[in-house]
């Protein structure tokens, strides 16, 4: 929990002990969940993992085949999506085409309600929050894809949700389009201070918005931390590998400690004792030119600021994939296929896996 | 866009010929209707004022449109809530609804008829010998039209995620159902609106083996004595479909025209 949750009113959410089983296929497999008020959840994984079941179960549109969801201590089994206050926004373009922008963000208020004064004022408001006040006017057929999912944030805001609910929001969009919008959900959201389930399968996506990143595999969590944590102290293989690029490098743990490429490294909780391999991070190697050195340089892959090089040492497997290591682009660039290096593993502790 | 001069010609001589082949027919119409009976030279309007003074004709024009506008009603209080319910709720049920909504396309209309004469009986005796007990057969008659119009309104938006969309904001079944799905199909429902009309109206094998005297069956009646009337009723019951459908066309143009730029 970050600073800038206190003092918001968001709700908070418990899915406890949810399973959905469709025919032979277990999409949940005992999914438990607790979301702070006011916090921002990624929920992080391959597609199939159950992300999605999860969260249409929390907005009434799947129920569990056992388990229960709870928001703000209510139990919500048996209440209906229509009850259930959500707002949602859909992967696919979901405004409602007969209806102009203004009149989609009122929508759910004019189901409450309110005065038509009442219900322009919020909607204009929730337009202005997403900068498209002056849009009020269209229909969705004259927006762009992001603007759509704009307008689709504000109409699920409009309605004082419980919690937003965000089923992989930026798919749809172009690159550039789906990072400035990431930003910007994030900025709304910690404005209103609602509880939020972002579903992405995106790993930079949660990584860049959530408090905490939940990521999922078939049907369960692996790992529900900041995504600092995440990313440093991966508790599983699977995560180490799904999130963020990670070697596979020989090595020998003793004592809290493992061996890897000759250098003594410590290692996470979880790790295996005895030989195993090593997860690094590629930024965690650093290559230095050395006519001695027992590395040499494959290839090298300009990425701007930075460049990954792939390089081999000697006693990988035959026909295994080069080893990679992210430097500053200055030092890489300096480097050419075939040279030698001495390769280096910073001390940072590592998961070590079964090999 | 540049269009080549032979294409231009070639395009209109095409749509010189188009219109030939529909307007002359409706002129010989016209032509035959005025004419007065028996050679005699001259013009009257007779015909078309028969269609109001011959109280055989005139009932029968006005059950017949009674029956269109009931046979409408009927088509989208079954059809239109059925087909949404099930793409929402039960998918896997689309075939069947298909399946059931083409047959009566399938079968002959004289062997329908055949197989429901005896339920006529029954409906006779429940309910009376008013030509508007046909709204029953007509329903199921314009079923297969009337399902591919509201069908391909359908599949042309998202149905499933608007509606996750709306229950998501408050919104129940009922409502999902009236205040976004159906605004957004309108125009299929429309189309098939107007081409149940235009079965209606030119329906003769119901309502003849079934002895209801319909607008076409009391023409095809006056045509052995009085044809100019005759025409003159068919002339003016291709009018009013005609004039629906090109309603509908610019209808359909203008809610087209609202939702771009």
């Amino acid at each position: 929990m970050t600073a800038a949750h206190e003092g918001r009113q968001g709700l908070e959410v418990e899915l406890d002990g949810l399973t959905r089983v469709y025919g032979s296929l277990r999409a949940l497999d005992d999914f438990s969940l607790r979301v702070q008020p006011g916090e921002l959840v990624a929920l992080l994984g391959p597609s199939g993992c159950g992300k999605t079941t999860a969260l249409r179960i929390l907005a009434g549109l799947d129920q569990q085949t056992s388990g229960s969801v709870r928001v703000g201590g209510r139990d919500l089994s048996g209440v209906p999506a229509n009850k259930r206050d959500m707002g949602m926004v859909f992967q696919a373009y979901s405004l409602f085409p007969h209806l102009t922008v203004l009149d989609n963000v009122a929508f759910g208020l004019k189901l409450r309600g309110r005065s038509r004064s009442a219900r322009t004022e919020r909607a204009r408001e929730m337009l202005e929050l997403v900068g498209l006040h002056e849009h009020g006017d269209r229909y969705a057929a004259q927006l762009s894809g992001g603007q759509q999912q704009r307008v689709a944030l504000a109409r699920a805001l409009a309605i004082e949700p419980a919690v937003l609910l965000l089923d992989e929001p930026l798919s749809a969009l172009d690159a550039k389009v789906r990072v400035q919008l990431r930003d910007e959900i994030r900025r709304v959201q910690l404005e209103v201070g609602t509880t939020t389930l972002f579903v992405t399968h995106d790993q930079e996506e949660a990584l860049a918005v959530a408090d905490r990143v939940g990521v999922m595999n078939a049907g369960r969590m692996e790992q529900l931390a900041a995504p600092i944590e995440l990313y440093n102290s991966p508790a599983t293989p699977f995560v180490a590998s799904f999130v963020g690029l990670s070697n596979r490098l020989p090595a020998e743990v003793a004592d809290g400690e493992a061996s890897v490429l000759g250098q003594r490294v410590p290692v996470l909780d979880g790790s295996v004792t005895g030989a195993g391999l090593a997860l690094v991070r590629p930024e965690s190697i650093s290559l230095e030119p050395s006519a001695e050195g027992h590395g040499t340089v494959v290839a090298i892959g300009f990425l701007g600021p930075v460049s990954r090089v792939q390089f081999t040492v000697p006693g990988q497997p035959e026909g295994a994939e080069p080893l990679l290591a992210q430097l500053a682009s200055p030092d890489a660039t300096a480097l050419r296929p075939g040279d030698r290096v001495d390769v280096r593993v910073d001390p940072a502790p590592v998961l070590v896996v079964a090999g | 866009m540049t269009h080549s001069r032979t294409f231009r010609i070639l395009r209109a001589l095409g749509l010189l010929a188009f219109g030939a082949f529909f307007f002359v027919p409706l002129l010989a119409l016209l032509d035959f209707s005025t004419q007065v009976p028996g050679d005699a030279p001259g013009r009257t309007w007779d015909a078309w004022t028969y269609m109001v003074t011959d109280e055989r004709l005139r009932s029968a024009i006005v059950a017949s449109l009674l029956l269109a506008v009931l046979t409408v009603t009927g088509m989208v209080v079954l059809l239109v809530p059925t087909m949404i319910w099930v793409r929402l709720r039960v998918p896997r049920l689309n075939r069947l609804v298909e399946f059931l909504c083409l047959l009566p396309l399938t079968i002959p209309a004289l062997v329908i008829v055949v197989g429901i004469t005896n339920v006529y009986s029954w409906v006779y005796y429940l309910l009376g010998g008013s030509p508007l007990t046909l709204t029953f057969a007509y329903v199921v008659l314009v079923l297969p039209y009337s399902y591919r119009a509201i069908d391909s309104a359908l599949a042309a938006i998202d149905v499933t995620t608007l509606a996750e969309a709306a229950r998501s904001l408050g919104a129940g079944w009922f409502t999902v159902i009236t205040r976004i799905v159906v605004p957004n199909i309108w125009g299929g429902v429309l189309s098939a609106a107007f081409i149940s009309v235009a079965l209606v109206l030119g329906e003769y094998v119901f309502s003849s083996l079934l002895h209801f005297d319909t607008l076409p069956v009391a023409m095809a009646a006056i045509y052995k004595s009085y044809a100019q009337a005759s025409m003159a009723a068919a002339l003016a019951s291709m009018t009013l479909v005609a004039v629906l459908l090109l309603g509908l066309t610019f209808l359909g143009r203008r809610r087209e025209r609202k939702g771009m730029a």
